[in-house]
């Protein structure tokens, strides 16, 4: 346990409290953005304090992991100090797990509760009252109110682009632990080979979403206005999709250092912890395409 | 704020001292430092939200409307809640455990020092935006701290769009501090200091944290469906797309429940650290403790409809809640009697501290009971929305979290200062404070048994006196709070000195770093044997 009489403490830094008027910027420049959008007055000052917040939070993203990086090759960090790291990213994640969870219990609370309820199961009569024709079915395609929520005319069919998507996430988590293997018996080109091929299938995923989402709202009618079903496909891809988006985006940086000689085969937290990240992403999409698209 | 240097001239500095001016506070990474700016910011927001309690009594001390706009009242519950849930109460806990947990387990400095800082600094921008909305076109959000859909959705104030993004970032402030906590109290303990012999404020924290991360972003994830509703036309909280209004709360009080927990949890800690001092016995029942708190943290995630036992729940989900309901009463049964029987033939003195801590296990017993009456689904069918639930909720919050964080800060304070407390202003502090207390909280019972529902500006004259007698309360308990803070500015400013151990009874390592700390500790880890 000789390790603990060097635990390093930094001294004092500049980052946090900037990070902290970035995100001030981005919560009350994003309230003001998506009010003026609703009521229909223009983006305003909003959209300036979005920008200008995301910029801020980016440079010192770069400078605060650019310290980090500096003062773990400047040999100041112990072993106790990487398990504090993987303490830290593991809860992190655990976290995001929970986030999920709540969007999958929101789905799974309306596919087999609250929407039969709506169509008179166990003798709930008050949407009768209000929408006498109404049944419930799962996918809801035809929502109570059809007016207002005018439901979807078609899904996204499955087996054509979400099964592709799967192949490609499922062989990314794959191409990023061959990464992880090379990197281990220090076979540096393998490493930047593998980083590659996950990044570009990551890319891929992310076109095909896009292209899927232009598919859902011109040809299928499938809108976060249609409905529930709308409402929880949106929302469940959509943050996978922001979570893919992040995770290519740190796997980009990871082959960045990798292309500088960053990581060793007994030092490299910072790859392990985007490839933890990576795995988690594709765990979720594994969720996502049984019981959003499949079931 | 240059009186807050705790580390005086001289003091047994081993590595640089704290920086000078501002700069010391904006840039820190020192433990010490953050927990007292938490500490600070807590106060303040406890008494800002406790200015706005006494708007309301001062309306409610007599039927009709004197004061303020019925409008402005529902703003004023709904900030007041707020406020007090994630400004006061959850930054004070915070505040405690970082000047505490790494005293107490012999570590340098928290895990992740940088970021402990961020955790703390996101807090001050996010009610700077959530206090803003009071300011703004329709007012602050009105629809109360649990903010209902369709109430903060539908009918809401243009604000709630910024409460949205201030909950937000004190979720990721939230979020980050119990992160930098778990990998403190896994990574960073002395050699020796096994699991098994961490202090009970330790465990409990650690449990608390992992509730935290647990739920935090269920609540991220309830607000960004409210954004959804609102803005970009989802239909997840309206039945007329095939959503559920109900929905809303079973999101909600997912995160709801543990969250009470959050805010009790380490009320238990600093207990149990307390009495054993001034009882100068060991704690009884160390073991049972530890298995006690994790049990009613598990237990926390299984009981969340008992919060909406009126909305139609079907009758096996009644049943279900209401006994995992009543079954948290085990183990906080456990700790109740455990903290009895440390007293039990102990010699027992009573300083201000352990005044605030028995205080804290008779009342907080009162508020238990008032939970159980709850849970028990045919009778909350009568007690729902009522005065009963504000005694309830008032009882385990007030005389159980609050005097918790001021015992913990009686406790600490001297060797956070290095300076003895003024015994007797905090004796008449703590009498001040529990007979307030009392007098405001407990008539509430009778006005929500004989019908009176909560958050509303007026109500019928046949509660009027009860009602009366409960504003006195309330302001003799929110004008006792000044003693605290001149007793804590005088116990920050006084000359008479304390010894390492401080208390007579006080065991375990952060008795054994001088008083005042100095700015490092620990820097080399102690052997626990």
């Amino acid at each position: 346990m000789s390790a603990h009489a060097s635990y390093y403490v930094p001294a004092q830094s500049r980052w946090p409290i900037l990070a902290s008027v970035a995100m001030f910027l981005l919560a009350f420049g994003a309230a003001t953005l998506v009010n003026g959008l609703s009521a229909k007055s223009g983006a305003g000052p909003g959209l300036l304090m979005v920008l200008a917040g995301a910029l801020l939070l980016g440079l010192i993203l770069v400078g605060w992991f650019a310290n980090v990086i500096q003062e773990s090759h400047a040999g100041l960090y112990s072993d106790q100090m990487d398990r504090s790291f993987r303490w830290g990213m593991s809860w992190f994640i655990f976290s995001e797990v929970m986030f999920f969870a709540a969007f999958f219990g929101a789905l799974f609370y309306v596919r087999t509760l609250s929407v039969p309820w709506l169509g008179g199961e166990g003798d709930r009569g008050v949407s009768q009252m209000l929408w006498p024709g109404f049944t419930a079915e799962w996918p809801l395609m035809n929502p109570p109110d059809s007016e207002r929520f005018p439901g979807p005319r078609e899904l996204v069919d499955p087996w054509h682009i979400p099964l592709l998507n799967t192949v490609l996430l499922v062989t990314s988590s794959f191409t990023v632990t061959l990464a992880h293997h090379a990197l281990l018996r220090d076979h540096r080109p393998a490493v930047a080979r593998w980083l590659g091929v996950t990044v570009l299938l990551g890319l891929t995923f992310l076109g095909f979403q896009i292209y899927e989402y232009v598919h859902a709202y011109n040809d299928l009618g499938l809108t976060l206005n249609a409905g529930i079903y709308g409402a929880t496909f949106f929302i469940l891809t959509g943050f996978h999709g922001a979570h893919v988006t992040l995770g290519t985006f740190m796997l980009i940086v990871i082959f960045l250092r990798v292309l500088k000689g960053h990581f060793d085969p007994t030092n490299h937290f910072g790859f392990e912890a985007v490839s933890w990240y990576w795995h988690f992403v594709d765990v979720v999409w594994i969720g996502l395409f049984l019981f959003v698209y499949v079931l | 704020m240059s009186t807050l240097d705790t580390a005086a001239p001289g003091a047994h500095e081993e590595h640089h001292g704290p920086a000078t001016g501002i700069g010391r506070w904006l840039f820190t990474t020192n433990h010490k430092d953050i927990g007292t700016l938490y500490l600070w910011f807590s106060l303040l927001m406890f008494l800002i939200g406790g200015v706005m309690a006494l708007l309301i009594r001062s309306e409610l001390f007599q039927p009709g409307l004197q004061l303020v706009e019925p409008g402005f009242f529902n703003q004023l519950t709904t900030m007041h809640g707020l406020i007090m849930v994630f400004g006061a109460v959850m930054p004070a806990f915070v505040g405690l455990a970082n000047w505490m947990v790494p005293l107490m387990i012999g570590a340098p400095d928290m895990a992740l020092p940088r970021m402990n800082n961020w955790s703390f600094w996101i807090l001050p921008f996010a009610f700077a935006i959530l206090v803003s909305t009071l300011f703004m076109d329709g007012g602050a959000p009105n629809f109360g701290w649990t903010f209902y859909a369709p109430l903060s959705t539908t009918y809401a104030p243009p604000s709630v769009t910024y409460f949205i993004f201030a909950i937000h970032i004190m979720g990721a402030s939230s979020i980050m501090g119990a992160i930098n906590i778990i990998a403190t109290i896994l990574n960073l303990r002395a050699p020796g200091m096994t699991m098994m012999k961490l202090p009970l404020f330790v465990w409990t924290w650690l449990i608390t944290a992992f509730l935290l991360i647990a739920v935090m972003p269920v609540l991220a994830g309830v607000v960004t469906m409210m954004l959804m509703d609102i803005h970009f036309g989802t239909s997840f909280f309206n039945a007329a797309g095939g959503g559920d209004p109900v929905l809303f709360q079973h999101v909600f009080w997912f995160f709801g429940h543990p969250e009470v927990y959050i805010m009790i949890l380490p009320a238990f800690g600093i207990v149990s650290q307390i009495i054993p001092t001034f009882s100068r016995k060991k704690l009884f029942g160390y073991a049972s403790m530890v298995y006690a708190t994790a049990s009613i943290a598990i237990l926390s995630f299984l009981v969340w409809a008992h919060h909406m036992f009126t909305v139609g729940l079907p009758l096996v989900g009644e049943l279900f809640f209401m006994f995992a309901t009543m079954l948290i009463a085990v183990p906080t049964g456990v700790k109740v009697f455990n903290w009895v029987a440390t007293m039990y033939r102990g010699s027992l003195t009573f300083e201000t501290p352990m005044l605030f801590a028995i205080a804290f296990v008779v009342l907080f017993t009162i508020g238990g009971f008032s939970g159980l009456m709850l849970a028990i689904a045919p009778v909350d069918f009568q007690y729902h929305d009522t005065y009963f639930v504000v005694a309830h909720f008032h009882y385990v919050l007030v005389p159980g979290a609050i005097f918790s964080i001021m015992a913990g800060v009686y406790y600490w304070l001297p060797k956070w200062t290095g300076h003895a407390l003024n015994e007797s202003m905090g004796k008449f502090h703590f009498w001040c404070s529990f007979i307030g207390v009392n007098i405001t909280f407990f008539p509430m019972h009778f006005l929500g048994l004989a019908g009176m529902p909560r958050r509303i500006p007026d109500y019928a004259l046949q509660f009027a006196d009860f009602n009366m007698v409960a504003t006195v309360g309330a302001f003799i308990f929110g004008f006792s709070q000044l003693l605290f803070v001149w007793n804590v500015i005088h116990c920050i400013r006084s000359r008479e000195t304390v010894s390492a151990q401080v208390w007579e009874g006080a065991h375990g390592l952060e008795w054994e770093v001088p008083s005042p700390a100095p700015y490092h500790t620990h820097t080399t880890p102690p052997r626990v044997e």
